[in-house]
């Protein structure tokens, strides 16, 4: 049982009230390093293996983005034939094991699934791709042979999903690979914007150890285009350039009060979440509002909470339907404590002292499918505010100073079929270009475009 | 409230279901805990010549999730002293005079043995003997069990000593490992037995260890041929039922056994002619405890049938139980697919494409659409059995305005067509 420690406080005090340590230690552990989803055991795998009917045609594996053959690994677990299960997975998406834990299955395969369909329960098959990967994993098995050396080098600008996946299949295809970051780890998302308990333990690193561990990928952390490489200069130096950095920027709310101390983007509290040695001594208010109605949202309302934070109001300015988190995640963090708020749009953070004390909101309705103000206002009081209204792409770097222009269009980068841009030798994928900024779709596109670079270059 | 009462070749019990002789009736702590749970009758585990059991002794199948789908054994008769079994036989049937006790037996195969043997167990005021000529493993090597009930004239032989040496009602248990289980009923009825009880196990081998490779059940690396019994064996103790009903009718009483674990169960052996049902595994799987619905259900089933005793359905299926010549040639059906119902999971379609008659179509316009192509269906009923719906896949008799016809006298065949020339 999670114990709150809260010093006792004069109510009518304004102070914020921003501290670390809120928690017993256990508290800690429970809420950040055990699993979200439990993960199954060995019988309940079989069982739940049992339920998948083989279809065939299987409308689950249409479902994925990376089209894995669903019941041949779930046939496979059956079988006790992990290994065959695990490469059913990992061959087209060498990020099984992340994806089995962040993919919004509820929305992809298992809304598929025809056990849904016929008794709305489908097939668990997020937890048995989970049991397949873990149990190979565990092995140490390195699985996959590179082809012979095709001279070739390519370079990949972020270490994350994307580009990792499109490193590995180029790796594989026989080419050699440079992989540039900007932050300190590779992992992307996996490594700083997924919540703790979605991927607990040090996960994402010995995912990221096990694709590296094919050979011939050379990671550059560090190293942001823009400040330490330039396009042109990869363009001249590589044979290819594969653009997976991700939307590193975030998009203000655009209400007065923002620069206010307590007032942060959601993905910078939870990369400090991620990255914190210390839980325990990681400060968090006592009151935190989150505005947005995305999954960064719901994470970041979640682990706020779970930190210790005593009331947690998620305000989204529109309905659930239109949330861009899951009605499972919605639920998930209902259940966690947090409270939802709808029709509500961020007028101003307001501060003392240039400190926030609360956010003011103004009630927001429809008319004529627009959405307007409705003119009534209320303040909900907070210590911090976590903003998650979108992240964009950080468009200087690939633009400023360069001999041709990279087509972007939307804040995003333009490409075709399989991965190309407007200029040639240059390939893009993942959050930088247009799509649903799921992992699993990042994956994808890196798998996608190496396939692509490999067609090109070789001629 | 139907009545469930029997009386068996003129052994009464409460109830049609009985404990096969095994190991839920080998002592009389067990077959007590069985009475009190309900069971209308038990076989007591072979009595006989002193034997030795091993460790391990059992095996079995899970499937697709479900356990002891299949089960397997390599235990011997009783390995308790006659004189113990015995003691425990007459104070069983003392305190339970209303349930069947039933002995099993089984010695060697010579006259004084049997001659020896029978009136002690007489003497226990036990309902009547069964004589175990079905064991297939262990006892058959010592020209006991099976190695009797495969050779009829032994059967005759050994039934006719029964006889002829005590006044009980006789049952002959017979084994499933012959070619044509009609011989040894025959050769029972010869020897004047009162009744027959079917099927033993089945020899069988349930599985090898890949890292021992042992056969299983394992004994300290080795295993040896076992009697495979359970819901798997269902349907080879209806056949065999089934064709003994049919050349006996009524003249011979049947004690069912085979992959009994519910009433329904039961209820098929009856209709297929038994007149009690005898059960082990599902008992050994899940306790004594489901007796209540097999007999709650039973009940229930035949009240809403019109049925009010056990007589009134028994052998009901056997005259639908014919040869596969009489069956109607001219009988044509063919599969419907509820599309409401359908989950589009496509095993109907693939099991008709891959294996059968390429009478289901994949998709039309792009989306998954599985629809029967009624001029390529056989009606062979595989997408029903397959699909993992309740009554989305259906067979529709088509209406094709011709007569019954029997192979025999169908014009197709072969026979018939020679004669025309």
């Amino acid at each position: 049982m999670v114990k709150l420690r809260f010093a006792q406080r004069d109510p009518m005090a304004e102070q914020s009230d921003i501290a670390a340590g809120r928690l017993d230690k256990a508290a800690y552990e429970q809420g950040f390093s055990s699993d979200a989803k439990v993960p199954l055991d060995q019988r309940r795998a079989l069982i739940e293996a049992s339920r998948c009917y083989f279809c065939y045609d299987a409308p689950c594996v249409e479902a994925c983005p990376t089209s894995i053959d669903i019941p041949s690994f779930i046939r496979k677990i059956s079988t006790h034939n992990i290994r065959g299960a695990a490469l059913d997975i990992l061959e087209p998406n060498i990020f099984g094991g992340a994806c089995a834990r962040v993919c919004p299955v509820e929305e992809l395969c298992e809304e598929a699934c025809v056990r849904d369909a016929q008794e709305t329960k489908p097939v668990a098959i997020g937890l048995l791709q989970r049991f397949a990967t873990d149990r190979f994993f565990e092995t140490g098995e390195q699985p996959f042979t590179r082809a012979a050396p095709s001279g070739k080098r390519i370079a990949v600008v972020g270490a994350g999903p994307a580009g990792l996946s499109c490193a590995h299949r180029l790796a594989r295809l026989g080419h050699e690979v440079v992989v540039y970051d900007a932050r300190d780890k590779a992992g992307g998302l996996n490594e700083y914007g997924i919540a703790a308990y979605k991927v607990v333990g040090d996960f994402a690193q010995k995912e990221v150890d096990f694709i590296l561990a094919i050979g011939g990928i050379t990671l550059e952390t560090g190293k942001a285009l823009g400040k330490d490489l330039s396009l042109d200069d990869l363009r001249r130096d590589f044979d290819a350039v594969f653009l997976a950095m991700g939307q590193a920027g975030v998009r203000a709310v655009g209400a007065g009060g923002e620069d206010l101390t307590g007032v942060e983007p959601a993905v910078d509290f939870i990369a400090r979440l991620r990255q914190a040695p210390d839980l325990a001594a990681l400060p968090v208010g006592r009151r935190i509002v989150v505005i947005g109605g995305g999954n960064t949202a719901i994470d970041a309302a979640i682990q706020s909470k779970r930190l210790g934070a005593e009331d947690v109001t998620l305000v989204y300015r529109r309905g659930p339907d239109e949330m861009g988190a899951t009605d499972h995640e919605q639920e998930f963090a209902q259940t966690e404590g947090v409270k939802i708020k709808h029709w509500a749009k961020p007028v101003r953070f307001v501060g003392d002292n240039g400190v926030l004390s609360g956010v003011e909101f103004e009630y927001t309705q429809l008319a004529g499918g627009k959405l307007e103000g409705t003119g009534d206002t209320f303040v909900v009081p907070a210590d911090m505010a976590l903003t998650a209204v979108g992240q964009v792409l950080v468009e200087d770097p690939v633009k400023d100073g360069a001999k041709e222009t990279l087509n972007i269009s939307g804040g995003r980068i333009v490409i075709g079929e399989q991965g190309h841009t407007s200029l040639k030798g240059v390939y893009a994928g993942g959050d930088c270009v247009e799509g649903n900024d799921l992992t699993v779709q990042a994956v994808e596109d890196g798998k996608v475009t190496a396939r692509a670079i490999d067609d090109d270059l070789r001629g | 409230m139907a009545d469930l009462r029997t009386n068996f070749a003129g052994i009464k019990s409460p109830n049609p279901f009985w404990l096969a002789s095994g190991p839920p009736t080998d002592k009389a702590y067990n077959v007590e805990r069985a009475f009190e749970a309900g069971w209308g009758g038990v076989v007591w585990k072979t009595v006989g010549e002193q034997v030795v059991n091993v460790s391990s002794r059992y095996g079995a199948n899970a499937y697709n999730g479900t356990r002891v789908a299949g089960f397997t054994n390599i235990e011997l008769i009783s390995d308790r002293p006659v004189e113990v079994n015995l003691e425990e036989i007459r104070a069983v049937k003392k305190r339970w005079p209303d349930r069947a006790v039933v002995v099993s037996l089984m010695v060697p195969c010579e006259e004084t043995a049997w001659k020896n043997i029978l009136p002690a167990v007489e003497d226990t005021g036990c309902d009547g003997i069964e004589l175990n000529f079905g064991c297939p493993h262990g006892m058959s090597e010592r020209g006991m069990g099976a190695a009797v009930g495969q050779v009829p004239e032994y059967v005759t032989m050994v039934t006719e000593w029964a006889k002829a040496y005590s006044d009980m009602p006789v049952i002959v248990k017979l084994t499933p490992n012959v070619n044509d289980v009609l011989y040894p009923a025959r050769a029972a009825v010869d020897g004047k037995t009162d009744a027959v009880s079917l099927i033993n196990t089945v020899a069988s081998v349930i599985g090898v260890d890949l890292d021992t490779m042992s056969p299983l059940p394992e004994v300290n690396g080795k295993g040896s041929h076992g009697g495979y019994c359970g819901p798997a064996v269902k349907p080879i103790a209806l056949r065999m039922i089934g064709d003994i009903a049919r050349e006996f009718g009524s003249g011979l009483p049947i004690s069912g056994i085979g992959g009994i674990a519910t009433w329904r169960d039961a209820a098929e052996h009856i209709a297929m002619g038994s007149g009690t049902v005898q059960v082990c595994t599902a008992a050994m799987h899940q306790g004594f405890k489901i007796v209540e619905d097999m007999a709650d259900g039973l009940s229930n089933w035949m009240d809403s049938k019109g049925y009010r005793t056990i007589d009134d359905f028994r052998g009901q299926a056997i005259e639908n139980y014919v040869r596969w010549e009489n069956l109607d040639m001219n009988y044509e059906i063919v599969a419907r697919i509820d599309q409401d119902a359908c989950i589009k999971c496509g095993l109907c379609h693939i099991a008709c494409e891959d294996t059968a008659h390429q009478a289901i179509t994949a998709r039309s316009n792009g989306e998954r659409r599985y629809e029967v192509v009624d001029k390529e269906c056989v009606g062979c009923n595989l997408c029903m059995l397959v699909c993992p719906v309740e009554n989305c896949i259906t067979m529709e008799r088509v209406d094709n305005g011709k007569p019954y016809v029997s192979w025999i006298d169908d014009p197709r065949n072969p026979a018939n067509q020679q004669a025309a020339e």
